[in-house]
């Protein structure tokens, strides 16, 4: 297999650092030919750094770099490209306002008499897209005009374009549906064919037992280990990727189905045929106090629309939803927070953390709002609060009057939960609160999500990973292309059961 | 944080405040030393006289705009039309103050068209019009700030031509003059025009909950929509207010030169104000805003004027200093710059390093 | 009958300009006789060849997704130095014409250099080089400056008659050649379209690898050196050099743009587009012109209102664009990809 030949690539000892934070220290990685090697690590541990030094973003104050027989020295992305190293991003970083064919030959252009040649490019973007990747379009679309999985693929074309020979994917399948990460995988084993070396990011365990031949790990900026896929079995890979913290994971209760009484109560929220043409279909749901509910799909089921349905950020075209027993129609976020729903969104960035502002000012935000503008809390009365939550929360930061951005993701997602928990909410819509953040504060906040639960509180739990919404959940909802499809409680909670409702949706009508 | 003196004094450089102060020093210090009479005050007719006052009074009326300006460029917006809105606002109020040759008595007097109380709130209330259309265009049709403007910019001064059916209206009635010429307590009136508009503003950003919407708006709309803020009504006033400001600055113009023209009042204004507001350490991206720097940026603007007059240099030159001004501070405001000249010592307000996405 | 809609989509925007400019023209010509000849629209390039030079180089810093505010007063700056070295130093026009497009040139550079290295906002920079601009003109000299140098009022008599009878002046020469020139650069060069790149989305034009820094410099650069073209061709239509030329052409030149189909937020935008925003520009002077009594102001509310239209149009567009939904996540490529697959037999074809 690959340890007869020589590594494609072989990166060792690269130490690189910031201000205060030790990015890598000492790290070793090496890439076979026709090989997918996965890059293992929580957020903190060193992937992203160690790509950036691999494609010339940053420069490492010790260590080498060694493709095929050259020591390299990569200077910039474009530098790594010419070298044969190529990057496909998360957020595929192409133009959305060119064509596809430009998206992928931009920069090496076929040229006529010193002219671009367009027809010849849309031919050879065509026939790349087609004989390397399976996918047939109309290269002369904008980019824009397809979906993120076709875009991805564009961006891999681009990358085969340059005579690779190394393919760096950064959390490719972060946006893509089952079937699109099929398409992706069938994809790779044609590249590893081709003798290309793949560097594979993820942090989906699944899809890494899926399709990488060898798994390296990276904690805290150190490497861990090198080990072939085939004999490392699950628990082992996540003991070395958080150590011990995971120990705190396993030994939390799973909930279950405590609700079985609970049903009888009046729920707390209550909607009733929620829905808008091409959004989502008409729904019901109920949250009773005491009582978390899961929303569990794939990407693209439906889950953050329905959580912002029921928030007010989209109108329903359809149906109405009585808060405590007193029907309503909640048009925008505003109203939705009067009537003490708090929301925590999918993208913590864009839509929820204000990023210069203060720990103390993102904390206090939504009561300053309810409050009015006149109404002010002063200063010191949000420093009271804020370091009140600070400390409850442990979320760790020098002071309450960082900006915001200093903190990590986790702590980040922290901030806003306190942000709704200072309100006293009834209700809250948790939608992916653990995503991007590493083991321990993911246990943190499943911990905190149960034990508000217990205080009274009614939460709706959005999350793609399966493992989280059963630990925590009271019931779980299955969604599946927009539309709620079933709903589950006791014994049914199961993996096994949603996974197949997922898969088989219209059986629900047949009962 | 240090606690120690190298600690403050990085704190105190850290403020976005401190450059602007140090700026303004530069300038006073260069006066100092190398124009005579510059920091002369005389008391001539009951009030003060010098070069220092002839600044203050000259720059009220880019302070008030700044003032305006700076809320609207905190919520990551601008407003290019503010020279015209001058023009608008002079022009009003030239036509309905005017002056009517009267007898009263023996003596020629010049009156008023209409009640001057009422000629200025008019003049006002029609730059808050066009700030009520611009305001709409940003934040209900969604159009780009600078692009919304500029129709504004564009078409105001054909408005203001409309208003004086393209003639320059003089005005004769005394008492109006006082509002740019005149003296209170031995200050410029201006001066005290700026006070007041800059108190209200400070305490409605700094007492009410409205400074923090307008950074968190600024910074991040929908985060702070699905905290309950209205970002749509906030833009609307603050597109207001900012030509309110520049309303008021129209009178003082008005007043000044005692007359209206349409195409001429209020020119390059909105430069400047935006050159002020840049200077005082508000960002062009919105967010944190500073209204004390904008008003030391505007000082700033004017100091150089003077000085370079002062000097007996071409006033041409004037725009040249100006320019180099705005390259200077682009400069001293890049991080890029900043790590090149200044290497270790980099007085940024974020001392810690931003948490790499690792 | 699905691919002509979708390739009228991607020139929407054009065609409203041109329909617009018909439009117009066509009002022009019922309300004024005289109006529609060709030689009253041969008029509208002659004497607006200098601002659509001028506005073909700001749309091409607009569509990077930067502006260029100095561009009214480098072309100011460029008839002052034209007029101060053929009159005063008596230069010839062969070594006065490259200085002048140099100087422009190298502003541009200036700021290009700015902007890139130091990360600016190019509202800014760009501020700072109007000041410039404009405040050299005035140190090089305060009042005009008359231009009786012969090749120059040579050149700007000179009728080029048309077979027909109807004649246009050099300017309008320059003005097609560029035209092409812009043309050929935007869609047939390398540069061009990293252009596009950039201002479609910066970050992943350096990431793809693309010369972003370079061509940045570049941009700023050609936009200074089609002031100073458009400088130059305003000297040969004004005669003389004045620090009060120009003044507000950037506005001028940005309406051409805009009202062209340019997207201020970048990565989009037709040099033809910007060449009908010209002449829509000059239809309405026209307008108004011939009306007689209406004063030359206004051409600028006239002007206000069309940006506001044409805004308005565009946001309205880009809108529905977005609800169409053409990129939600899944929706077209999943199912072509389905379709494919299917064709493979790698996956069960889906019942439609």
């Amino acid at each position: 297999m690959q340890t007869t030949t020589r590594p494609l690539l072989s990166m060792s000892g690269i130490s690189k650092s910031f201000p205060g934070v030790n990015a890598l220290t000492g790290v070793d990685f090496r890439l076979f030919p026709g090989e997918v090697h996965a890059l293992m690590g929580e957020n903190g541990a060193g992937k992203s750094t160690l790509i950036k030094v691999l494609t010339g973003v940053y420069k490492p104050e010790k260590g080498e770099i060694v493709l095929g027989d050259t020591e390299i020295r990569p200077e910039s992305p474009q530098h790594a490209q010419n070298l044969g190293i190529s990057t496909v991003y998360q957020e595929v970083n192409l133009c959305p306002n060119l064509t596809v064919a430009e998206n992928i030959l931009i920069g090496r252009e076929p040229k006529h008499h010193g002219a671009i040649d367009w027809k010849e490019m849309k031919s050879r973007a065509e026939t790349l897209m087609f004989e390397k990747l399976n996918v047939d379009l109309d290269a002369t679309r904008l980019l824009s005009s397809f979906s993120i999985a076709i875009q991805q693929m564009v961006a891999i074309a681009r990358a085969l374009y340059g005579s690779s020979r190394i393919l760096i994917l950064d959390e490719p399948t972060s946006s893509l549906d089952e079937t699109e990460v099929e398409q992706l995988f069938g994809v790779i084993q044609l590249l590893k064919q081709e003798g290309l070396g793949i560097l594979f990011v993820t942090h989906f365990l699944d899809q890494t037992y899926r399709i990488s031949d060898r798994i390296t790990v990276l904690r805290n900026g150190e490497l861990v280990g090198e080990f072939p896929t085939a004999t490392l079995p699950k628990l082992e890979l996540i003991s070395k990727m958080i150590g011990k913290e995971y120990v705190e994971l396993e030994s939390m209760p799973r909930t279950g189905s405590l609700s079985d009484t609970k049903d009888r109560r009046v729920p707390y929220l209550q909607i009733e045929k929620y829905g808008r043409k091409g959004y989502l279909a008409p729904f019901d749901l109920s949250l009773h106090d005491h009582e978390v509910i899961g929303l569990a799909g794939l990407l693209g089921s439906g889950r953050t629309e329905m959580a912002k349905m029921i928030f007010g950020i989209e109108r329903p075209e359809s149906g109405q939803c009585s808060i405590d027993g007193k029907k309503m129609r909640i048009g925008s976020p505003k109203e939705a927070i009067d009537a003490g729903i708090g929301f925590c969104p999918e993208d913590r960035k864009a839509e929820g953390i204000i990023e210069e502002l203060t720990v103390r000012e993102n904390i206090i935000l939504a009561l300053q709002a309810q409050n009015g503008v006149f109404r002010f809390l002063s200063p010191k009365k949000q420093s009271r609060i804020a370091d009140e939550y600070i400390r409850l929360l442990n979320i760790s930061t020098p002071s309450a009057d960082q900006p915001v951005r200093n903190l990590s993701g986790g702590n980040q997602q922290k901030v806003i939960l306190a942000r709704w928990l200072v309100m006293n909410p009834k209700v809250l819509i948790l939608d992916e609160p653990t995503r991007g953040i590493d083991v321990g504060a993911k246990a943190e906040i499943q911990k905190l999500i149960l034990k508000l639960c217990d205080e009274g509180l009614a939460i709706l739990f959005v999350s793609s990973e399966l493992d989280e919404v059963l630990r925590v959940s009271n019931r779980v909802a299955v969604l599946r292309d927009r539309v709620k499809i079933r709903e589950l409680t006791g014994t049914d909670m199961n993996e096994q059961v949603i996974l197949q409702a997922i898969a088989h949706g219209d059986e629900n009508a047949r009962q | 944080m240090q606690g120690n003196s190298t600690g403050r004094l990085r704190r105190i450089s850290a403020s976005k405040m401190f450059w602007p102060f140090v700026v303004l020093g530069l300038i006073l210090l260069f006066n100092l030393i190398f124009t005579k009479g510059f920091f002369n005050l005389d008391i001539r007719d009951g009030h003060l006289f010098g070069t220092t006052i002839d600044i203050l009074n000259r720059s009220s009326q880019i302070m008030i705009i700044a003032i305006g300006l700076t809320l609207v460029i905190a919520t990551h917006g601008i407003d290019i039309s503010v020279g015209s809105v001058v023009a608008i606002s002079a022009a009003m109020a030239a036509l309905l103050i005017g002056g009517k040759l009267v007898l009263r008595g023996d003596v020629q007097e010049y009156v008023t068209l209409v009640p001057m109380p009422v000629a200025i709130l008019a003049a006002v209330g029609v730059a808050g019009l066009a700030g009520g259309w611009n305001g709409l265009l940003v934040s209900r049709l969604k159009i780009q700030p600078i692009v919304a403007t500029l129709i504004l910019m564009v078409a105001g001064r054909g408005v203001a031509q409309l208003i004086t059916n393209g003639q320059i209206i003089t005005i004769y009635y005394k008492p109006f003059f006082f509002l740019g010429n005149g003296f209170l307590f031995g200050l410029p009136f201006t001066v005290y025009i700026v006070a007041v508009v800059l108190a209200f503003t400070l305490f409605m950003t700094r007492r009410t909950a409205l400074g923090l919407y307008i950074e968190s708006i600024g910074v991040n709309p929908t985060a702070s929509r699905y905290s309950g803020i209205k970002p749509e009504r906030i833009i609307f006033w603050v597109y207001v207010f900012g030509s309110i400001c520049a309303g008021i600055a129209g009178l003082i113009v008005a007043s000044n030169v005692k007359s209206a023209d349409g195409n001429n009042a209020g020119d390059l204004f909105e430069l400047d104000a935006i050159l002020a507001v840049v200077l005082g350490g508000t960002s062009l991206n919105g967010g944190k805003f500073y209204l004390g720097g904008s008003v030391i940026g505007a000082l700033i603007i004017q100091s150089l004027t003077t000085t370079i007059y002062a000097q007996g240099v071409p006033p041409e030159i004037t725009l040249v200093v100006k320019a180099l001004v705005v390259f200077a501070v682009t400069m001293l405001q890049s991080e890029s710059f900043r790590k090149m000249v200044f290497g270790r010592f980099v007085p940024v307000a974020s001392a810690t390093p931003q948490k790499e996405s690792v | 009958m699905k691919m002509a809609l979708r390739l009228n989509r991607k020139f929407l925007p054009l065609t409203v300009t041109i329909l617009l400019f018909l439009i117009m023209y066509g009002a022009g010509s019922m309300l004024y006789t005289g109006f529609f000849s060709l030689q009253v629209f041969l008029y509208l390039l002659i004497d607006n060849a200098f601002l659509g030079i001028t506005a073909i180089g700001m749309t091409f810093v607009i569509i990077s997704g930067g502006i260029d505010l100095s561009v009214g007063s480098v072309m100011a700056l460029t008839t002052m130095i034209s007029a101060a070295l053929l009159e005063k130093s008596h230069m010839s026009p062969a070594l006065v014409i490259p200085i002048a497009l140099l100087s422009g040139s190298t502003l541009g550079f200036l700021m290009g250099s700015m902007i890139h290295f130091f990360k600016a906002q190019p509202f800014i920079v760009t501020l700072g080089g109007m000041f410039l601009a404009r405040g050299l003109c005035y140190v090089i000299s305060i009042d005009s400056i008359s231009i009786k140098n012969t090749t120059y009022e040579a050149i700007s008599q000179a009728r080029i008659h048309l077979p027909t009878g109807q004649f246009i002046s050099v300017n309008v020469l320059i003005f097609l050649l560029v035209i092409a020139a812009a043309i050929y650069l935007a869609h047939y060069t390398r540069f061009g379209r990293t252009i596009y790149a950039i201002g479609g989305n910066e970050q992943s034009a350096v990431l793809m690898g693309l010369p972003v820094g370079r061509t940045k410099i570049l941009i700023y650069t050609m936009s200074g050196f089609f002031s100073s073209l458009a400088g130059i061709v305003m000297t040969f239509y004004m005669l003389s050099g004045y620090g009060l030329h120009a003044k507000g052409m950037e506005m001028d030149a940005i309406f051409a743009a805009v009202v062209g189909g340019t997207l201020l937020t970048g990565g989009v935008g037709y040099v033809v587009g910007t060449v009908f925003g010209t002449l829509i520009y000059g239809t309405i002077q026209s307008i108004i012109t011939f009306q007689g009594t209406l004063s030359s102001w206004w051409t600028r509310i006239v002007i206000g209102l069309l940006i506001f239209v044409f805004i308005l149009l565009q946001s309205i567009f880009s809108s529905r664009e977005k609800k169409l939904g053409s990129s939600a996540p899944g929706s077209g490529g999943r199912k072509m990809v389905r379709r494919v697959l299917a064709s493979a037999q790698i996956i069960a074809p889906e019942k439609e």
